[in-house]
C-alpha cells in the first residue's frame, strides 16, 4: 500500500522535473484523444439516428388519398395483409397521424393546434417481417386503388449503417496509429528519467529488486501523463459538444427528429474511455521505456 | 557453495571462459586474479547471472544459476552482496539512505532499516558519517559505505569487483581488514584484484586466469607467471 503511494509519488517528483517534456507529451496525446473524440461524438450520434430510424425500419408506411373512404381502406389492408411477408397491418386515421407527430415534436407541439385543418394524411402501417421484404411489399402496395404515397426506410438505414461502418472503421485506423504514436512519446519521456536514474536502477537489480518494484515509479510517471490528457482532453470535448448542443437547441432537434447524446452522457462515457485508454499509453510507454534497462 | 562445472562463455570475437571448473566453499575467501581481458569479470558477470553461460552449469548456494527465468534472478541476487571499484553510491542520498534503499529495495519495514542500518554502519566504521552525503566522504569511507550496503541484507556471498582499486595502500588494508571481518562471520567472499601486496600478504586461495583458463589454484601467492609479457 505505502510502496502504492510511493510510486505516485515518485511518478509527480518525475513529471515535475521533467516538465518540459512532460507536457510535450501530454499534449500530443491531448491531440489524439481529441480527434478520436470527434470521431467518437459523431460516431455515437449517427449510431443513435440509425437507431431511431430503424424502429420504424420494418414497417411501410402507405398514405391514402384524401378521397378513400373508411371501408375503401379496410378492403385494402385486407389486400396486403394477404400479402407473404406481411405480418401486420394498422390503420392510422388523420387525427391518429396528427396527435404522433404532436407528441413527437413535445413541448413544441402547441405549434401545431394553429393549423386548423389537418393536413396529414391517414395512412396504414404494414409491418413486414424483414427489410428485405419491404422494397416487394411496397411495390405492390403502389399497384392499389387509392394509395398516394409510399415512404419505407430501407435505403436509409442501409446508407446510415454504411456511414457508421466508415466511421468506426475509419476511427479504428486513426486510433491504431495514434496511439502507436503516443505510446512512442510518452516512452521517450519516460526514457529521460530513466537515464537518469539509470545508476539507481542498476543498483536496485544487484540488490534484487523484483523488475515490477524497479518499473513502479516509471510506470507511475507514464500512467499520469496520460491521465492528465485524458482528462484535459474529455473536458475540452465535453465542453465544445455542450457548446453545440446548446447552440443547435433541444427543440430544433426534436422537430427534424434527429435527436443528440446528451452532454452528460457523453461525458462519462468519453471520460472512461479516455482515462482507460490514456493510462494504458502511459503504462505502455513506460514498459517501452525500460525494456533494455530491465532485460538481465 | 559456488560450483563451476565445465562452463564456457564465448563472445563473438574472443573466448571469456573455455571449460572452467572449479568449486569455492562456504566460508571461502577466494582471491580471483590474472591480466586484463583474461575472464575475471567474465567469472564474476556470470556468477551475478549479467551474462549467461554458453555450455556447463554454474551453481550458487541452492540455485544453479543457468536455468534461473528472469523471474528467479530477483530472489537469486538477494543472496549475494556486490562491491565495486567505483563503489556506485547515489549521490543525493546520505550514508544512511544508500545502505536503507538496499533495504527498502526488499520491503523491509522502516523499524527493521532503522534497527538494523545503524548496526551496520557501526561494523564497517562509519556510524559517525551516517547523515554525510558521498561526495562529503574520502574513497575509503564511501567504499565502507558500498560494503555496508552489500552486506545489509545478509548475503551468503560477497562477490568485490577490484574493491582496493581506486583507494591508497593504507586505506586498501584497511578495506581488506573489513572484509575479512566479514568473512570471518561467515559470508564467502569471491574478489577480483590487481593488487599483489594484498593477496601475498593476506595468504588466502588465489585462483588465476588467463586466457580463459584457470591457469592455477592454490593457497597463498599471487604469483601467476608472465603478466608483463601478456600482450
Amino acid at each position: 500500500m505505502s510502496s502504492l503511494l510511493y510510486n505516485i509519488k515518485q511518478g509527480f517528483i518525475q513529471i515535475f522535473r521533467n516538465r518540459g517534456m512532460s507536457l510535450a507529451s501530454i499534449f500530443s496525446i491531448v491531440a489524439m484523444l481529441l480527434i478520436l473524440g470527434l470521431f467518437f461524438v459523431i460516431t455515437v450520434n449517427v449510431n443513435l439516428f440509425t437507431e431511431v430510424v430503424k424502429q420504424d425500419y420494418d414497417q411501410v408506411e402507405v398514405f391514402l388519398l384524401e378521397e378513400t373512404t373508411n371501408a375503401e381502406a379496410q378492403e385494402l389492408m385486407a389486400k396486403i395483409k394477404a400479402r407473404d411477408g406481411v405480418t401486420d397491418v394498422v390503420y392510422r386515421t388523420k387525427d391518429d397521424a396528427l396527435e404522433i407527430m404532436k407528441q413527437r415534436w413535445g413541448e413544441s407541439g402547441y405549434l401545431l393546434d394553429s393549423l386548423g385543418e389537418n393536413p396529414l394524411p391517414a395512412s396504414i402501417l404494414i409491418s413486414v417481417e424483414s427489410l428485405d421484404n419491404a422494397g416487394a411489399v411496397a411495390a405492390y402496395a403502389g399497384t392499389l386503388e387509392g394509395v398516394d404515397d409510399i415512404q419505407y426506410y430501407q435505403e436509409t438505414v442501409e446508407k446510415l449503417t454504411r456511414i457508421t461502418d466508415f466511421l468506426q472503421i475509419g476511427a479504428m485506423v486513426i486510433m491504431v496509429f495514434l496511439v502507436v504514436v503516443s505510446v512512442v512519446v510518452v516512452s521517450n519521456t519516460v526514457k529521460l528519467t530513466v537515464f537518469a536514474r539509470s545508476k539507481e536502477i542498476e543498483i536496485m537489480k544487484y540488490v534484487g529488486a523484483t523488475n515490477w518494484f524497479i518499473r513502479g515509479p516509471f510506470m507511475a510517471e507514464g500512467v499520469i501523463i496520460g491521465i492528465l490528457a485524458a482528462l484535459v482532453s474529455s473536458g475540452l470535448i465535453a465542453f465544445v459538444y455542450g457548446k453545440i448542443v446548446e447552440t443547435v437547441g433541444a427543440q430544433v432537434l426534436a422537430i427534424v427528429s434527429c435527436p443528440l447524446i446528451s452532454v452528460g452522457y457523453m461525458t462519462s462515457n468519453m471520460v472512461i474511455i479516455f482515462l482507460a485508454l490514456g493510462a494504458s499509453i502511459g503504462a505502455w510507454g513506460s514498459l517501452l521505456s525500460m525494456r533494455r534497462f530491465l532485460d538481465t | 557453495m559456488i560450483t563451476f562445472d565445465h562452463v564456457t562463455k564465448k563472445y563473438r570475437t574472443n573466448i571469456g571462459l573455455d571449460d572452467v571448473s572449479v568449486h569455492i566453499n562456504k566460508g571461502d575467501f577466494v582471491f580471483l586474479v590474472g591480466p586484463s581481458g583474461a575472464g575475471k569479470s567474465t567469472f564474476i558477470k556470470l556468477i551475478l547471472k549479467e551474462i549467461n553461460a554458453d555450455e556447463g552449469t554454474i551453481t550458487v548456494g541452492d540455485y544453479e544459476v543457468s536455468s534461473l527465468s528472469n523471474r528467479e534472478i530477483p530472489m537469486f541476487r538477494r543472496k549475494l552482496g556486490t562491491v565495486f571499484q567505483d563503489f556506485r553510491l547515489l549521490p543525493k542520498k546520505t550514508v544512511f539512505e544508500n545502505v536503507a534503499f538496499a533495504m527498502e529495495v526488499l520491503h523491509k519495514s522502516p523499524r527493521q532499516i532503522r534497527k538494523q542500518v545503524p548496526q551496520i554502519l557501526s561494523l564497517v566504521g562509519i556510524s559517525d558519517k551516517a547523515h554525510k552525503y558521498p561526495d562529503e566522504l574520502s574513497a575509503g569511507e564511501q567504499q565502507r559505505v558500498a560494503i555496508a550496503r552489500a552486506i545489509v541484507n545478509n548475503p551468503q556471498v560477497l562477490i568485490a569487483d577490484e574493491p582496493t582499486g581506486n583507494l591508497d595502500p593504507d586505506t586498501a588494508w584497511e578495506i581488506m581488514d573489513l572484509l575479512e571481518q566479514i568473512n570471518l562471520r561467515g559470508t564467502t567472499i569471491v574478489m577480483v584484484t590487481h593488487a599483489k601486496d594484498i593477496v601475498d600478504r593476506m595468504r588466502k586461495r588465489v585462483i588465476a586466469i588467463e586466457n580463459g583458463h584457470i591457469v592455477r589454484d592454490e593457497s597463498g601467492r599471487y604469483g601467476y607467471k608472465g603478466v608483463e609479457s601478456v600482450e
